[in-house]
């Protein structure tokens, strides 16, 4: 892994809260990325990652602690020559076309990409000429890609960078993506899709309500997964509350499918049978990385990371002020 | 990919400022010429107001060696220019705001100063083309004939003295919402420039609008263009004091509001 000159890490984030108005959407953070890492920011809508971005880039202040991007205030102009950024929520131009745009990008950095590669990298070849207002909104995805590489940045900031994308265009995307970070740039992306953070990254960092609640590898994370993925039928009817004292997380029942996920799935089923349940098609499998992020940050909270208290707010939303 | 140039090393020095200007100052020009409902009117609006109230009575004496037809030229030669900065600066710079491309703009490294430069560089581009499409009517259709000392005068004077407007508009842009500035805009430009005696001239305007019309930033950027024809009705002094006066009254305003929606936005 290259070593960043000078070295400050890519990035670094120390006690950041950050508050809109009475709403809080971090509730200390503290991250430091090194420069290469590809690392997913994964998390449920409203978790946080749209604010922690946005302060990375500069286009936030926090409330509380401190944000740098290469050892520099996130703002400083040296720093965001040396970054480049896809935004979940930001126009283009709709009459300018996706050459005129690229080119225009191209003169904000020093060492910029031919204009043909830039395209070409984000998959706009035959749509240089088109105007953005004309273009699909997987292709607008793409569009703002190219922007945020044709500088040839050290690190690029993608906030769920896929929205909008079908399934094949997404693959394609991921790849370009994943090229990009295979040539020892860091990539900070977010995203509440599990598959593209194992896909994608070397490191994930789960964050929910404002707070980082895991941050490992895509195999470390899955390990954090309770045991065991517990599936049946029943045609008995079963109060959520009832499986409260049993050592399961993740419960989900709706008409007569029960799921939930234990790390001791054997006594629980012991003490199901126990109580007459009926059980059919009764299925025990591992607990994939989806199940890891359910248990991380299903509705009783954290199960791993230690004990953080009451949270005094249910939701939090990233764009509360809007 | 193997052909993609390394990415640079540290220390890292910002990308040179004048292909960022002038780059950036295209793209503003092509996004208001290729929205006809900001680019024709600025361009046709002040042409079909000079035919209406000055071609009619184009060869009619007005003043001494001037004709109401050049005398009408100077006042749309400032309507013109004027209303660009207003919509070619300020409403383009609302439209950007309501469409979320200021946060585009600001993920780049690039300062916002150039982008604010880049375009009133733009605006003024489009004030040459417009006083120059006007121009050409004139003398086309009016038979109006100047001096070349003339033409350039009025040129550069209507150029310089649009700073003010252009600080209205980002006023404007920054302290109306996105939708409602295309209103507001016009609403208050039109009330200006009409209550300087831009359409109907000052001796014929009705009495509160004459009393009124000495206040107006329209009526004394106006007085330059008339200077320049030799029918101005004050010194060319204290046109343009009163016009760095509003100059730093709207500029002071529009940092206000801009600074507002920055620590609403970005805070």
């Amino acid at each position: 892994m290259p070593t960043p000159a000078g070295g400050a890490p890519v990035v670094e984030m120390a006690g950041v809260r950050k508050l809109y108005g009475e709403v809080e959407a971090l509730r200390g953070v503290d991250l430091r990325i090194e420069a290469g890492e590809v690392v997913a920011v994964l998390g449920p809508n409203g978790a946080g990652k749209t604010t922690a971005i946005s302060l990375l880039l500069g286009l936030r202040a926090p409330t509380e602690g401190t944000v740098r991007l290469f050892g520099r205030p996130p703002e400083d102009r040296r720093a965001r020559t040396r970054r480049g950024a896809m935004l979940q929520e930001s126009g283009v131009p709709t009459n300018l076309t996706v050459g005129e745009l690229v080119d225009m990008f191209r003169s904000f950095y020093p060492a910029s990409l031919r204009r043909d590669d830039a395209i070409g990298m984000a998959g706009l070849a035959d749509k240089a000429k088109s105007q953005a207002g004309t273009l699909s909104g997987g292709q607008l995805q793409r569009l703002y890609f190219a922007l945020a590489v044709c500088g040839n940045p050290e690190a690029l900031f993608l906030d769920e960078p896929t929205v909008g994308m079908d399934v094949a265009a997404r693959h394609a995307f991921l790849d370009s993506i994943a090229e990009y970070g295979r040539q020892g740039r860091t990539i900070v992306l977010t995203t509440h899709v599990m598959d593209e953070a194992d896909a994608l990254a070397d490191r994930i960092v789960v964050i929910a309500k404002g707070r980082i609640i895991a941050d490992d590898t895509p195999q470390g994370i899955k390990s954090r997964a309770a045991g065991k993925r517990v599936r049946f039928r029943t045609p008995d009817s079963i109060e959520p509350g009832s499986l409260a004292a049993l050592p399961v997380t993740g419960v989900s029942i709706s008409g007569g499918e029960v799921s939930f996920l234990s790390g001791a799935p054997e006594p629980v089923l012991a003490e199901l049978f126990r109580r007459g349940i009926a059980i059919e098609e009764l299925e025990v499998g591992g607990a994939d990385l989806e199940d890891a992020f359910l248990a991380l940050t299903g509705p009783d909270g954290p199960t791993c990371g230690g004990s953080r208290g009451p949270d005094p707010a249910a939701t939090v939303t990233d764009e509360a002020t809007r | 990919m193997s052909e993609l140039a390394r990415p640079p090393v540290e220390p890292v020095l910002p990308a040179p400022v004048w292909p960022m200007l002038r780059l950036q100052a295209l793209a503003q020009a092509r996004i208001f010429w290729r929205t006809p409902a900001l680019s024709i009117v600025s361009l046709l609006l002040p042409i079909m107001l000079f035919v209406f109230f000055g071609l009619p009575n184009a060869s009619t004496p007005y003043l001494p060696g001037v004709t109401l037809g050049t005398y009408m030229l100077a006042s749309f030669a400032a309507y013109a220019v004027a209303s660009t900065m207003v919509f070619g600066f300020g409403v383009t710079l609302a439209l950007a705001r309501g469409q979320r491309i200021d946060v585009l703009m600001r993920s780049t490294p690039l300062p916002g100063s150039i982008y604010m430069l880049a375009r009133a560089v733009a605006a003024l581009g489009f004030g040459l083309l417009s006083l120059v499409a006007l121009y050409a009517v004139a003398i086309v259709a009016a038979g109006i004939r100047l001096g070349p000392d003339v033409w350039i005068e009025m040129t550069l004077w209507m150029l310089l003295g649009a700073i003010p407007f252009i600080f209205f508009g980002f006023f404007i842009a920054y302290a109306t919402s996105p939708s409602s500035a295309p209103a507001v805009a016009n609403m208050v430009f039109l009330v200006m420039a009409f209550a300087s005696g831009l359409f109907v001239r000052l001796d014929q305007l009705p009495d509160f609008l004459a009393t009124i019309a000495p206040y107006m930033p329209t009526y004394h950027y106006a007085q330059l263009a008339w200077a320049s024809i030799g029918a101005p009705s004050q010194p060319v002094s204290t046109s343009v004091a009163w016009l760095v006066g509003y100059s730093v009254v709207f500029f002071a305003l529009a940092l206000w509001a801009y600074r507002r929606d920055a620590r609403r936005r970005f805070g």
